[in-house]
């Protein structure tokens, strides 16, 4: 696999517009750091581990292991990311237990930008442009989907039971998913 | 907002799908074999029903995957889905609800 540490130079499209900021409503929504993000699409098949997780976990979940997360997209397709640092590590691990399995890796860190927004009205605010129920019932703790955001496709994911979703967005799509969710939390304080 | 149930996702909101038409519309083995009138009507005449009508759905923001549905044109009722490649439980002239 390409070697991409030696000249991968992290800048964020949101430098100087996603300042951390506490908005109305208790919403905050601020950028995460960069991490490793690989796509792993592999027919599903016979049980196989990936870096660590078993593919066998169900659709539109997320495991979260030791700083590592895999994120089941749908029957073929996985997205797993963990620390920049590790990203190498990530790869060969996948190489060396689906050798002899077709698949796809790639490595999407640069592409995508991880947004997190918290706070008691995360799914209210969320539910401005998400049109998925976001309830404890429909989407609880350990769920992960692609879904909508307005008019840009995210990957919606809800790690623990605290009210704290992460948004991973294509990067040019990032400035306008980050002032969507300012301006829906802005939206929560007229509503009030 | 309509729920449309995507076999692997569940119920999901229709903005995350696209339909892609009529579903099991077969290909003719030999095309070679093919008058130019059934060729022309395999490309471009569809059934069109008022009623239950049987299509290609995708849930394109979602899992990714295609999926076949029947569903009613008048009403915009989804009687079901099911695995393409799959046959629906119920027919397509089924009594309207």
């Amino acid at each position: 696999m390409l070697d991409d540490s030696l000249y991968a130079r992290r800048v964020s499209p949101l430098d100087g517009a996603a300042k951390p900021a506490s908005l109305p409503g208790g919403v905050t929504v601020r950028q995460l750091k960069p991490e490793a993000r690989f796509s792993l699409r592999v027919k599903a098949g016979a049980p196989a581990d990936a870096a660590g997780f078993a593919l066998d976990q169900k659709i539109n979940s997320i495991v979260v292991r030791g700083g590592r997360w895999s994120a089941r997209l749908g029957p073929d397709e996985w997205l797993i990311g963990g620390p920049e640092a590790d990203a190498q590590l990530i790869a060969e691990e996948v190489e060396a237990t689906l050798r002899d399995r077709p698949h796809s890796l790639v490595s999407v860190s640069h592409r995508n930008v991880s947004l997190e927004i918290s706070g008691a009205n995360a799914a209210i605010a969320l539910n401005a442009g998400c049109p998925l129920d976001l309830s404890d019932a429909a989407f609880p703790a350990g769920s992960a989907t692609r879904t909508l955001l307005g008019k840009c496709e995210i990957v919606l994911i809800r790690a623990g039971a605290e009210p704290s979703y992460r948004v991973e967005v294509w990067r040019s799509f990032s400035t306008y998913a980050h002032g969507f969710l300012v301006e829906a939390a802005f939206g929560l304080q007229n509503a009030a | 907002m309509l729920l449309i149930d995507c076999p692997c996702c569940g119920l999901r909101p229709e903005t995350e799908f696209r339909c892609g038409g009529q579903a099991h519309v077969a290909r003719p083995e030999k095309p070679v074999d093919v008058g130019d009138q059934d060729w022309s009507e395999y490309l471009f005449v569809r059934a069109n029903p008022r009623g239950v009508h049987a299509e290609r759905w995708i849930h394109q923001h979602g899992c990714g995957r295609w999926f076949n549905a029947l569903r009613d044109t008048v009403s915009d009722r989804f009687v079901e889905t099911y695995p393409m490649g799959g046959k629906p439980k119920s027919t397509t002239t089924e009594a309207r609800a």
